[in-house]
């Protein structure tokens, strides 16, 4: 029998409708952006929330894990801002050119846009859009997938975000740090920025996400990125969130030949947190590093999930993930590579660690390999275990304390994947961050 | 006061009896060679000294410095002065060997009340003790014993035992995998480390070590026990006769 049914909405569903149909007369962008939200909001109508039934939704079931949708929240007042002056503290004594957004909004007061270096241009969305900017026009939605619900419902309620353009050939020596700093208000924000990097620029992206704790706000951020051939791109995403917090990311990437690029995800924050990764390979020769650490403890849910797409010959990627979980945490690593048949020569190798602190945490861990060429190296490794018994009474036969040494070796298995990242500066900010976060532990 | 007293000992792993009465005494600045056959109990021995889980003791009693080292975690009895000397030294990748060393050094330093050293102090001892053993600097920038070598791995527990100063070393088998160079290294090494106050135990199944660190009391272990107490001639018979008659008297 065929029975078709109808599924009714959930109060986030319904929510998420009422909000769009108050929002869309009056959120940025001209008419055809207006038709492209229309059009996303579509997809999420028609799919609602992804569900435990969808596969690439399957361990974070978001209409189970999302029991409301705050509203959108208000333009950040004198309060909020003073709340955000010491945002970003996680970067410690990094230098960087400083973008503040409060509750999704751009709050030039608290950036930094003095002395643009020559080759560097920063908009914030909101305004690009109310004028027009040709570059949005033509960038904007078109490389992250259409069809994915999160992505679809950041289309439909982007509000601001940063468009930052780097000129052919322009070095940027100062990394950008995209600010995202949530108030107390339990509100929703959508933020949505752009990226355009041209031919041989090098530049050094850093988005960060930070919240307070107990407040239940929701985030959905995404980040286009268009990396052009021989540009190098180093990208940073710390998501360090409040303990109540919801927040589903994005990187959407295409990545021209010749081209370096760079991507590390940090993930110690929030009660659900969604991060995945769309990267295009689309040109040749093109050398990848793409790695991840997440924290957990508490009952904390984060995923992450990547859908790596070589389309040109020879590409190289490394792929490192390593999660902790600690008290009755659950981790989600998704780990999608496929390898299109005109992709000879690629050569990719995936390696995806869990940690596991205690009985009750979790680990689900999902790498799978599609390839269609035949001319290829490809691997991956999967790993879950509890700390190495062996290694821990190593140290504490030299006078280690148990805590101590079980510090010492987690801070081990973290910092193999945070190695990876090339700033020095903050490679040490998140082993800092790293450390901090053992101490909270018990 | 005798510094390690072991009366009595019955140990074993997962229920199985290894260690079946042993006794032993070792006094300040003595050292004692325990030699015996594969399977008689040495590696068990050096595990239930430092407290590896899973190397229970089910009687008997042993005392270091006249008190239980079974009511001491392992970190406490390294603190207290007991060092072992790994036969299988641990990799342990992304863990640095200077923050290793220095980690361990200023844990039973603040353990005991002592102050941490200073980073200025500390690489300039580092530096005095792994030039003697012939460690390069390059080593300890790299992780622990991660890509080191048999002989660099052994050199490596040398090292942090000369910088912990322990009262008592226990060496488990520390002349396995060594080439004669290396071993004449370590063999260097432990023995500019030996003085009135330190206490050596030398767990090996071979003679060979011994002509390089000369024991005072060489003893026989089979079947868990110690079946013979000698000299340093002891050894020597051992090495020309073997162990067979050892195995036999203890199934007699």
């Amino acid at each position: 029998m065929n029975a078709s049914l109808t599924t009714v909405k959930t109060a986030a569903e319904s929510a998420l409708a009422n909000t769009f149909a108050e929002a869309r007369g009056h959120l940025p962008g001209d008419r055809e952006v207006a038709a492209q939200r229309v059009a996303a909001f579509d997809v999420f109508a028609k799919q609602g929330l992804p569900h435990r039934r969808i596969e690439e939704w399957k361990y974070t079931d978001l209409r189970a894990l999302m029991r409301e949708a705050k509203p959108l929240a208000s333009l950040p007042d004198a309060a909020d801002k003073a709340q955000a002056k010491t945002a970003g503290s996680m970067l410690g004594d990094v230098e960087v050119r400083r973008l503040t957004f409060v509750d999704g909004a751009f709050v030039p007061e608290l950036s930094d846009l003095k002395g643009l270096e020559s080759g560097l241009s920063i908009t914030s969305l909101a305004d690009a859009l109310a004028g027009g900017d040709p570059a949005v026009v033509t960038h904007l939605g078109k490389i992250a997938p259409a069809g994915d619900v999160a992505v679809a419902l950041n289309t439909a309620l982007m509000g601001d975000g940063a468009v930052i353009h780097i000129d052919g050939g322009a070095t940027i020596a100062r990394p950008l740090h995209l600010c995202f700093v949530a108030t107390q208000k339990p509100a929703a924000t959508f933020v949505r920025s752009l990226v355009t990097v041209a031919p041989g620029a090098r530049v050094m992206l850093i988005e960060s996400h930070e919240g307070p704790a107990g407040s239940d706000y929701q985030v959905n951020s995404a980040l286009e990125l268009f990396v052009a051939e021989r540009a190098h791109i180093d990208h940073v995403k710390i998501i360090a969130d409040g303990s109540d917090a919801l927040h589903v990311s994005t990187l959407a990437a295409a990545i021209a030949a010749r081209a370096r690029f760079n991507t590390f995800g940090f993930t110690m924050g929030g009660a659900v947190v969604r991060n995945q990764m769309f990267l295009n390979f689309d040109g040749e020769d093109t050398v990848a590093g793409i790695r991840g650490a997440t924290l957990l403890g508490g009952r904390q849910h984060a995923d992450t999930t990547l859908f790596v797409n070589h389309i040109a010959r020879g590409c190289q990627s490394r792929e490192v993930f390593k999660t902790v979980l600690g008290g009755e945490s659950h981790g989600v690593f998704q780990g999608r590579i496929v390898v299109r048949r005109g992709a000879q020569k690629t050569d990719a190798k995936m390696m995806t660690q869990a940690l596991l602190l205690s009985d009750r945490a979790e680990a689900d861990n999902k790498p799978e390999l599609e390839i269609y060429a035949d001319d290829v190296q490809c691997g991956h490794g999967a790993t879950a275990g509890a700390l190495d018994d062996e290694l821990k009474f190593y140290l504490m036969a030299r006078g280690i304390p148990a805590a101590e040494a079980e510090a010492l070796l987690i801070r081990a298995f973290v910092g193999e994947a945070i190695e990876g990242i090339e700033h020095a500066g903050l490679r040490e900010a998140l082993m800092d961050s790293v450390v901090a976060w053992l101490k909270t532990r018990k | 006061m005798a510094l390690l007293e072991i009366k009595n000992l019955h140990a074993g792993i997962e229920g199985k009896e290894i260690l079946r009465g042993l006794d032993l005494t070792v006094n300040a600045g003595e050292v004692h060679a325990i030699m015996g056959p594969n399977g008689s109990g040495k590696s068990t021995l050096a595990y239930v000294l430092a407290g590896k889980a899973g190397y229970e003791p089910t009687s008997g009693e042993v005392l270091f410095n006249g008190k239980n080292l079974f009511d001491m975690e392992p970190d406490e009895r390294a603190a207290a002065g007991l060092f072992l000397a790994f036969q299988y030294p641990l990799e342990i990748p992304g863990v640095a060997t200077m923050t290793f060393l220095r980690t361990a050094l200023n844990a039973q330093r603040k353990r005991r009340g002592d102050p941490e050293l200073s980073t200025p102090e500390f690489i300039k001892k580092v530096r005095e003790v792994a030039g003697k053993l012939g460690i390069e600097q390059d080593m300890l920038r790299r992780a622990v014993n991660v890509g080191f070598s048999g002989g660099e791995k052994k050199r490596n527990e040398v090292l942090q035992m000369a910088l912990l100063e322990p009262r008592l070393a226990v060496l488990d088998e520390t002349d396995s995998g060594l080439d004669i160079d290396a071993l004449k290294i370590v063999a260097e090494g432990v023995n500019r480390l030996h003085s009135p106050g330190r206490s050596f135990i030398v767990i090996t199944h071979y003679q060979r070590l011994l002509n390089y660190i000369v024991p005072d009391v060489v003893h026989v272990l089979s079947k868990g026990r110690i079946v013979k107490t000698g000299g340093k001639d002891l050894a020597l018979e051992l090495e020309a006769r073997g162990y067979v008659e050892y195995q036999e008297e203890a199934v007699a």
